[in-house]
């Protein structure tokens, strides 16, 4: 009689997770990650303060000074708004890659309305202004994929992907034609920066610019939130994403939903684009997006697409992001590019671990089991069973974990 | 300068072609991977790192040895992250583009590490430009005696070469064996070929980790063939802005890796084009640059808007496989 060859690990899907197991299984990747990437960085470093100095710079990135604090806070209000803007188009399985190219275009027609408009009308209607042409130059750069892809199904990825270099050769070609002389640099000109201003001016250069950002992201939070739970518009994205065919029979017009949540996902970016050149930087650059378009993705992902757990999710990435560049300074590392390589060691860890909360895995244990593995079961299980089952998932779990290391 | 312009855009075309036809090899399995440009930096990295590895101890170096050990190298560290990938997405069934985007993180951020700390120690950087323009670039007997026919097929480096044969054996395997019939198979409807019996993860594995590591190629060929063994600052944004197209490549050539052939040299041409025209203005090229990404879009319209069974990507393209959802 031929033998049925048993496999080794079987996998199985998750019902569901307690909150607090699945946030300690996500720790525990996060510090897994950490734990390698400080071994390698204080034993490489040429100036290397040792193990613990490594997480003594790491937090101090974010918490050092009140200006770290004030920058980690803004810098997560931008992440934020824009992870907000990708995600009501993920809801619907529209795959917006082009965050970055619609919050440069953005800071494009606001660096636009700088160059032609500043100086000849009161800095109250200049921003105005600013504030109306962004969210309409991100908003038309995301309609674009939007219409195609409503009409003829084009591959919404590659379209917004190419649309990205598209917007980033614009700003170039306008930087060069606004300032053909100069260095490929838009000079800043900080006298139209739309800051809140403090009596003190030291508090002003700490505060100034993080506050009309952190205030538009609370805003944007707020409406999405209720958009997506309590409007109608929230719900017909969320029937489109789940199936169109289910969308269609529910007399969902799918054209307009989608062509609609594009344009509101182009504008939120749109008014990033707004704040990073009429808040924070008053001019522009090619790079000025600062790959936020990419990054508020894995923040969309990471976050199960809900507003609320985005936030906690956007401050954890930048706090990342900004201790370990705090790490590359203090141990004495010349390029940036070593914080990139280990937020993006970080987040292999982080997406894998997404794996041991949304399934399960089952070792077999050897001969005993063989005359009824558990697969071929198709009985419901009792719940004693089950409580078992969990328990030994519960054991497995670190090891697996390691393996993923 | 005619005949030298076609010269050039094919030897940058290669370039793209590698990582279309990796991307091409990946996509039959089922798995979009927006990894690509991360892959193709670390290729960048392997290759001058086993150039290095291999250069610097050797006083009268073999160009054969040395295009060998960067060949070598490039596709070790290119599967590398390709094997990450692969295992993210196909054992842990985790969302294809959100993966991808991470290995793009991760590869363009260690590449442009590795290549300013570990490689370009002191003296490398000359060794790897004579390597570049002596051993890489090394032209096939007969093309200055040839004419235009030699500046155009025989005064090309090893790589280029490669990456056609590359390109012909893997529209040949898709065509006509059976690993290529399997393979479409399961980057159609994985359940059914699971059903036939087909190992649907070994060939998801083995094509993912075969297709990184010759996209990783590109990333060498673009350093030691097309940019001379001349390691510069920005070379890892340059592979990324590449990579994204080699991607928008395989909707261009509709997934047929004969077809990638001609859609790479005419995008090396496109690519090329700004720094070839004299006479214009430096915001005339950053307008030209728009050209292939403006033509990527239309091609994308165009064939969307044709909608023809033929030119459509793979049934099960960006689905994660679970054998026991239903």
């Amino acid at each position: 009689m031929e033998r049925i060859k048993e496999p080794l690990l079987h996998i199985t899907r998750r019902d569901g997770m307690p909150l607090w197991k699945s946030m300690l299984i996500r720790a525990g990747a996060v510090l897994i990650a950490l734990v390698i990437s400080s071994i390698f960085i204080s034993a490489a470093a040429p100036n290397s303060q040792g193990f613990f100095g490594f997480f003594g710079s790491f937090f101090s990135g974010s918490f050092g000074t009140m200006r770290r604090l004030s920058q980690l806070l803004r810098e997560t209000s931008m992440l934020l708004l824009v992870a907000l803007a990708l995600v009501i188009a993920f809801k619907m399985k529209f795959w917006n890659l082009g965050g970055n190219g619609q919050i440069l275009m953005g800071c494009l027609a606001s660096a636009m309305c700088l160059v032609y408009l500043g100086g000849r009308i009161p800095n109250g209607v200049l921003w105005l202004i600013m504030f109306v042409v962004s969210i309409l130059a991100g908003a038309i750069w995301a309609l674009l994929p939007a219409l195609f892809k409503a009409f003829f199904n084009t591959n919404e990825s590659l379209f917004t992907l190419m649309m990205n270099y598209i917007a980033m050769y614009l700003v170039a070609f306008f930087i060069t034609h606004w300032y053909p002389q100069g260095s490929g640099a838009m000079p800043s000109m900080s006298e139209y920066a739309l800051i809140v201003k403090f009596s003190d001016p030291s508090n002003t250069s700490i505060w100034g610019k993080t506050i009309p950002v952190v205030l538009a992201a609370v805003l944007v939070t707020i409406f999405i939130y209720c958009y997506l739970r309590y409007h109608k518009h929230g719900f017909e994205i969320s029937i489109v994403g789940e199936s169109v065919n289910t969308a269609r029979y529910a007399g969902i017009n799918v054209k307009k939903v989608i062509i609609r949540t594009l344009i509101l996902s182009g504008a939120l970016c749109g008014l990033v684009g707004f704040l990073l050149v009429a808040t924070v930087n008053q001019m522009i650059t090619t790079t000025m997006d600062g790959n936020m378009g990419f990054t508020g993705i894995i923040v969309a992902w990471m976050g199960k697409f809900d507003p609320l757990v985005m936030i906690g999710v956007s401050l954890f990435v930048n706090f990342l992001t900004r201790g370990m560049s705090q790490v590359c300074i203090d141990f004495g590392f010349t390029s940036e590019a070593l914080s990139d390589t280990v937020v993006g060691l970080i987040y292999f860890f982080l997406i894998g671990c997404e794996f041991f909360i949304s399934y399960k895995l089952h070792f077999s244990k050897g001969r005993a089991k063989k005359d009824r593995p558990d697969f071929m079961d198709p009985a419901p299980k009792p719940p004693e069973i089950t409580d078992t089952t969990a328990q030994t998932q519960q054991e497995n779990t670190p090891d697996a974990a390691e393996e993923t290391a | 300068m005619d005949i030298m312009f076609f010269s050039s855009a094919i030897e940058f075309g290669v370039i793209f072609l590698f990582g279309c036809v990796g991307e091409i090899l990946t996509e039959k399995s089922g798995h979009l991977n927006l990894g690509i440009p991360g892959i193709m930096c670390m290729g960048a990295a392997g290759g001058c790192f086993g150039a290095k590895l291999y250069l610097m101890p050797t006083d009268n170096p073999n160009g054969f040895v040395t295009i060998l050990m960067a060949i070598l190298f490039a596709m070790l560290f290119a599967a590398a992250l390709g094997a990450v990938y692969a295992f993210l997405t196909v054992s842990l069934r985790m969302n294809q583009n959100v993966t991808g985007l991470a290995c793009t993180i991760f590869g363009v951020g260690f590449t442009s590490f590795f290549l300013n700390t570990i490689v370009l120690t002191e003296g490398v950087s000359t060794k790897l430009s004579y390597a570049g323009q002596n051993f890489f670039n090394a032209a096939l007997p007969g093309a200055e005696s040839t004419g235009w026919f030699g500046t155009i097929f025989l005064d090309h480096g090893t790589l280029v070469y490669l990456a056609i044969i590359i390109a012909v054996l893997a529209a040949l395997m898709l065509r006509y064996t059976k690993i290529g019939l399997n393979l479409r198979a399961v980057g159609e409807s994985p359940a059914t070929a699971d059903a036939v019996g087909i190992n649907v993860t070994r060939y998801k594995y083995s094509f993912i980790i075969l297709g990184a590591a010759i996209a990783g190629l590109g990333g060498l060929c673009c350093i030691m063939d097309f940019n001379l063994g001349n390691v510069d600052a920005n070379v890892s944004q340059t592979i990324q802005g590449i990579g994204w197209l080699s991607i928008a490549l395989v909707i261009f050539t509709m997934w047929k890796p004969a077809l990638a052939i001609v859609g790479s040299i005419v995008f090396g041409a496109l690519y090329i084009l700004s720094s070839r025209i004299t006479m214009i203005s430096f915001e005339q090229i950053q307008l030209l640059n728009l050209i292939p990404f403006i033509v990527t879009v239309i091609v994308l319209i165009a064939t969307s808007m044709i909608g023809h069974r033929e030119t459509q990507p793979p049934a099960s393209l960006g689905l994660s496989y679970f054998r026991e959802d239903r």
